[in-house]
């Protein structure tokens, strides 16, 4: 009998939870592996009393595509590379946004960038977190003099050390620059050039890694030198490596920039919206700029006031104004640019 | 029961394995090879049916490139294998008290019981300059300095070996099992010595295991991701590594859709080449 009942308040109980949770909004999310982390999602969910479905992609082209093949509605909120807003609103992914509602005064001036996230006038994104491809180094290791120019990080001194970062939009940015060539400037006479530089730093490699592969290569002392690197690399290792840190070379670095928008056709607008509007306001900017995937600079200057004094540190927040004015936003190429850049890209590779 | 009462039956029972199969594998086939032959104008998806991709896989040496290293890696790795599986195989089979034979397999597929992902990193790190091949070699003195192994082809083949090994011990055990002691008595008989006794009975009657598991290592290995991600370190590139990239930013799903037609194509001839021995209900 006893059993019966404990039988019975189970069902009763787990039915209850599953009408619950049916109940509960849902919100459908497409992001970077950053928006993933509970500490940043979950405050919103008990605020709203709303479940937040998230799927992590990599590559605007991957992304595009699965919207593309989605039903209106199966999407809300999209996260995408700062420069391939143009390309969502292109495809008719993205909604406008009423930016109005959004604390964009409160942003960094540099990394508004409303030129990156608006089409014709009209706004669908804002950032929301920004970092730079520079390059991560292990202090224990190198000469930290010669992490302050390009040209010696991936000269002969660093061969076999050095790991390059496994994007070719960012590296071929870093070769640019040490080339003299603006990020926002290059166009297919440059190619030759940046590649040489490519070829140089590939000679010198000992690998080409993504985000994990490069982390655990600074890690176990397989390399020294992360080309490429940032505070997104490194920062999460802080707390038990101080000796894998950053730096912006002086001739500078590539930023990126990540943005935040509504899917066209989404079912929860509203709710979109307020998820973006916690994303960008200083508590979400404080989560997200230290989720535990990676870390980054919040859009939102009022984060600081959120974030540790040690986190802070981490993120080099009083060195923005210096680091801001001394970096490009990687290069946004049209689709044929892009498609010459890739194939160099691979030839330096198969090298 | 009459024939077409047992027609209608024997369609039942097949439909759905063919409607599976239709759904899962002959429509998406279709597809792709249709997407194949559609171009890329900018960023913008153009079904005009032309063998450009195709053309382009002979232009760009890249591409060229990555269909000459995954053939190398893969008839590596698949060599390799069956070098170190069929004594393994031997062993288990003929040396390993029959009681224990079954702990014996169960230890020698252990490592599929981890995540390939997982298993791929921990290679990566037992290959790395600080870890332990290095660190053994240095305290043995056969090395002063680390000498680089992960990220490396020889990362790639080693994660690879690692796993169809494995493999390819299941197939020739389940071959060497089935043989009649018989076979060998009577070949010692005639006067033949151990070695010829393997060479001229043995080995020709367990060809069928070894080429199966060779075939499925081909077309696991060939088509495989994940460890010359983790484990090459992009030092070169493999044809899946290069439809990754063509699909991550550009989402150039034509040229990505031609070279997964050529890598089948490739797969096919291995098939061709290996039908004269493949059983697959050994398995």
């Amino acid at each position: 009998m006893k059993c019966m009942r404990k039988i019975l308040l189970s069902t009763i109980s787990m039915v209850a939870v599953a009408s619950n949770a049916a109940a509960k909004d849902e919100l459908n999310a497409l992001v970077w592996c950053d928006h993933t982390d509970p500490a940043l999602i979950e405050p919103f969910e008990t605020e709203h009393n709303v479940k937040v479905n998230l799927r992590e992609y990599e590559g605007t082209g991957a992304a595009l595509a699965l919207l593309e093949q989605s039903r209106p509605g199966d999407w809300d909120v999209l996260v995408i590379d700062g420069i391939d807003v143009f390309r969502a609103v292109e495809a008719g992914i993205l909604a406008p946004l009423a930016v109005d509602e959004l604390p964009t005064a409160d942003f960094f001036p540099e990394v508004v960038m409303a030129e990156n996230n608006s089409v014709d006038g009209v706004t669908y994104a804002v950032t929301e977190k920004f970092g730079y491809n520079t390059v991560s180094y292990n202090s224990s290791k190198v000469d930290q003099s010669d992490m302050e120019d390009l040209s010696t990080i991936w000269s002969d001194k660093y061969n076999g050390r050095i790991s390059i970062y496994d994007y070719y939009l960012p590296v071929m940015g870093l070769a640019a620059i040490a080339e003299g060539i603006p990020t926002a400037k290059i166009g297919s006479s440059d190619l030759d050039q940046i590649g040489d530089v490519l070829s140089i730093m590939r000679s010198n490699a000992a690998s080409v890694a993504g985000v994990v592969a490069a982390q655990t290569a600074l890690a176990t002392g397989e390399v020294d030198i992360v080309v490429g690197g940032g505070e997104w690399l490194t920062a999460v290792l802080a707390g038990e490596r101080p000796e894998l840190t950053w730096t912006i070379p002086k001739e500078g670095a590539v930023r990126w920039a990540q943005s935040i928008g509504v899917v066209e056709g989404s079912k929860n607008s509203d709710l979109a919206m307020k998820f973006i509007n916690y994303i960008v306001s200083p508590e979400g900017q404080a989560r997200l700029a230290t989720s535990s995937c990676f870390w980054g600079m919040p859009a939102n200057a009022k984060a600081g006031d959120i974030l540790t004094d040690d986190q802070k540190a981490v993120l080099r927040w009083n060195q923005q104004p210096d680091y801001l004015a001394l970096t490009q936003l990687y290069p946004a190429p049209d689709a044929d640019l892009d498609a010459e850049m890739q194939d160099l890209w691979l030839e330096t590779l198969q090298q | 029961m009459n024939h077409a009462k047992q027609r209608i039956m024997g369609w039942g029972f097949v439909a759905p394995a063919l409607l599976w199969t239709m759904a899962f594998f002959v429509l998406p086939f279709v597809v792709m090879g249709a997407m194949s032959l559609a171009t890329m104008k900018g960023r913008t998806l153009i079904w005009d049916l032309s063998l450009a991709n195709y053309l382009e896989l002979a232009e760009k040496a890249y591409l060229w490139r990555a269909i000459v290293v995954s053939l190398e890696i893969t008839l590596t790795v698949t060599l390799v294998s069956i070098i170190l599986a069929y004594p393994l195989a031997w062993i288990i089979a003929f040396r390993v008290p029959k009681h224990w034979q079954r702990l014996a397999l169960l230890l020698s597929i252990l490592p599929f019981w981890t995540s390939y992902v997982v298993r791929s990193y921990a290679w990566l790190l037992v290959l790395a300059r600080e870890g332990m091949v290095n660190n053994t070699l240095i305290s043995l003195g056969l090395i002063g300095d680390p000498i680089t192994i992960a990220n490396t082809r020889f990362a790639t083949v080693t994660g690879f070996v690692h796993f169809f090994v494995m493999l390819l011990t299941l197939t020739i055990y389940a071959n060497l099992v089935q043989l009649s002691p018989n076979y060998r008595r009577a070949a010692m008989d005639l006067g033949a010595n151990a070695l010829q006794t393997f060479r001229h009975v043995i080995l020709p009657l367990t060809l069928p295991g070894v080429v199966t598991g060779a075939f499925l290592t081909f077309v696991l290995c060939i088509g495989d991701y994940v460890t010359p991600q983790i484990l090459g370190g992009n030092t070169e590139l493999t044809v899946p590594q290069v439809i990754m990239v063509q699909l991550g930013r550009r989402a150039d799903f034509p040229l990505a859709s031609a070279l997964a037609i050529v890598l089948m194509g490739i797969v096919s001839l291995a098939y061709i080449a290996s039908a004269r021995w493949l059983k697959l209900d050994r398995l």
